[in-house]
């Protein structure tokens, strides 16, 4: 931070605030118009509670899963020179900015009942994905697992090889140093991707919606609820939006200094 | 295990060919002695399987680390090695880190905690066990570095310039503390390092490599007495001519004459090195009359150095010179850069000695 305080010109002023107010009054509007009085007994109601609790559940499993084959695809991302892994990696990174509807689409196209993939679960397993909780947990992983691969990759990227190096001199398998010396290394950014994915799962609306549909204590979450509750019980809406805002402000306090604050960056 | 480490092999990278043949003794140890980028750190990498042989062999005895067909992952050879940068894991205490090797070869996590405990200990490092490797000091890191690299038990112990990031206070407690435990590891030892007095007080012998080839190879007090080059020569202080032995008199490539002492073995018309320690040259203002010394020359004084118990001035003439005076002569003949000197050195003081291949001096006599 500059020593150097200055006022802004009117001309960088004057949007700034702007683009503050924007940001902040909607959040203001929430806080106070939040029923804080009924909150228990709103969230205690069979519809919000089972929307809670799924949100709570599919996110955690959607970040077990991201953890399970996302650090050991940033692991391959960040260490090895496989032929096409600048194309993987831009595969693998594009969920951050395609529109979750449409990788909502994208899957039920390829594990819905008539999918490439789902066809074939349906006719020899009798396995049907689509508007099963297996669904939400799908969706939700496949928008917020780049998150924690791109975390965990940098990391990977920018940790000091010479520690491997000096594991597997001393005796280490390479699944060892990887357990034993690399992970532990990155747990920084293992923390912040794994928060940030589970963020990302909770909040994900598209992407469900779309592959998982919408039905009470199977597949609606959070989000899911909120967007219907706002047409029929703006109170449920209220109450389920101020818990959202309440995990991001947590999670915004888990990552900081990490993500937010003074430059800093993973 | 203890059996002889033999290294025979080209290494490629890039425009950089390291071409060495080598072989260390159990309980001997050599030292990799060379400039920047000469190649002593990929010679070291290499025998750790750290980098591979483009061809040739690395073996321990009988146990094949490489050759055409073979190349064993690092962790299948028992090799010890200390890096410069200690690189203990920043995550584990001392006795973890300790305790890392054996955990790796399978020893359950008591025995391996009291294992390393007993290493700690023997090398009078118990102290530390509890510690972060961030609350050592850089000498202690680099002795936990080397319990680390023994309690693998290795059959090779590999040291890649363990005191080069350390401050000179530090570098001398590590000097003893290698001294005195590199002597009891039954295996080869290779330690790489461009200090000569860490060579000279630590190695048995030392390998000088110089652009990837092993350019001298003897017993320290050798080639500190016979530079077999101009880098060596600068490292260990001493003056060095190369010429051809003509009628007893060393015709310098450079120009000029010297006369050396009787009885070197070197034969007429063939190429030869004169070494010269610079306290051996006297200054004079004036040209010296009554002298029996048979080298005398001119030159001008290019540069002074004072150093803590003498002057090193290095004087430009035919051939060109590092002279040592104390402080009392610099004085008393009022020498100054741009001065015009006279340089005089006895004939017994100048070591002559063959050049060129081999240049294992331990087989040459004088």
């Amino acid at each position: 931070m500059s020593s150097r305080r200055e006022r802004p010109p009117w001309a960088l002023g004057a949007p700034a605030a702007l683009g503050a107010l924007l940001l902040v009054v909607p959040l203001v509007g929430l806080l106070l118009r939040a029923p804080w009085s009924g909150l228990p007994r709103i969230l205690a109601t069979p519809e919000v509670a089972d929307a809670l609790r799924l949100s709570l559940v599919s996110a955690t499993l959607a970040t077990a899963v991201s953890l399970v084959l996302g650090v050991p695809l940033a692991w391959v991302l960040a260490r090895t020179d496989l032929p096409g892994l600048r194309l993987l990696r831009a595969l693998v990174t594009l969920p951050l900015v395609l529109p979750p509807v449409v990788g909502g689409v994208a899957l039920l196209l390829v594990l819905g009942r008539n999918g490439l993939v789902g066809q074939h679960l349906d006719a020899w397993f009798g396995i049907t994905i689509p508007f099963t909780t297996l669904a939400v947990v799908i969706a939700e992983t496949f928008v917020a697992m780049p998150f924690l691969v791109v975390a965990v990759e940098g990391a990977l990227r920018s940790a000091d090889r010479g520690y491997d190096e000096a594991a597997a001199t001393l005796g280490a398998s390479r699944l060892t140093v990887f357990r034993r010396v690399t992970m532990p290394l990155v747990r920084p950014a293992l923390v912040a991707g794994g928060v940030l994915c589970w963020a990302r799962a909770l909040g994900e609306f598209g992407a469900t919606v779309t592959f998982a549909g919408n039905l009470q204590g199977t597949t609606r979450t959070m989000p899911l609820a909120v967007y219907l509750a706002m047409e029929t019980d703006p109170d449920a809406a209220l109450a389920l939006s101020l818990v959202l805002l309440m995990v991001s402000v947590a999670v915004l306090f888990t990552l900081r200094g990490r993500w937010v604050g003074t430059g800093g960056t993973v | 295990m203890t059996a002889p480490l033999v290294f025979a092999g080209v290494v490629q990278r890039g425009g950089f060919e390291l071409h060495a043949e080598l072989t260390v003794a159990p309980g001997e140890v050599v030292a990799v002695l060379g400039p920047n980028g000469a190649g002593k750190s990929t010679l070291l990498r290499t025998v750790a399987g750290l980098e591979r042989l483009t061809s040739g062999t690395v073996r321990v005895g009988d146990e094949i680390w490489q050759d055409a067909d073979e190349h064993l992952p690092p962790e299948q050879r028992r090799t010890g090695m200390v890096f410069q940068d200690h690189r203990l894991f920043p995550h584990l205490d001392v006795r973890e880190n300790v305790a890392f090797p054996l955990r790796s070869s399978g020893v359950r996590v008591r025995a391996a905690r009291q294992e390393a405990r007993r290493w700690l200990e023997s090398l009078e490092l118990d102290h530390l066990a509890d510690r972060r490797p961030g609350q050592l000091s850089g000498g202690q890191a680099q002795r936990v570095a080397l319990a680390r690299a023994l309690a693998r038990r290795p059959d090779v112990l590999l040291l890649d310039e363990p005191m080069a990031a350390l401050d000179a206070g530090a570098r001398i407690d590590v000097r003893a503390f290698l001294r005195a435990h590199l002597r009891e590891f039954p295996g080869p030892v290779l330690l790489v390092t461009h200090d000569p007095l860490e060579a000279m007080v630590l190695a048995d012998r030392l390998v000088v490599l110089e652009d990837g080839r092993v350019v001298q190879e003897g017993p320290p007090h050798e080639v500190a007495r016979r530079p077999a080059s101009s880098y060596v020569a600068r490292l260990v202080g001493l003056n060095l001519w190369a010429g051809v032995l003509r009628g007893g008199e060393v015709a310098l490539d450079g120009g000029g004459t010297l006369a050396v002492s009787e009885g070197a073995t070197v034969e007429e018309g063939h190429p030869v090195l004169v070494s010269l320690r610079p306290s051996a040259i006297t200054l004079h203002t004036e040209r010296p009359d009554h002298t029996s010394t048979r080298n005398v020359w001119r030159g001008r004084v290019a540069a002074m150095e004072g150093l803590a118990d003498r002057v090193r001035i290095e004087v430009h003439g035919t051939p060109p010179a590092l002279v040592d005076v104390t402080h009392a002569a610099v004085t008393e003949l009022g020498v100054d850069v741009g001065a015009e000197v006279w340089l005089s050195a006895k004939a017994t003081e100048m070591e002559a000695y063959a050049e060129g291949a081999p240049r294992r001096t331990e087989t040459t006599t004088l």
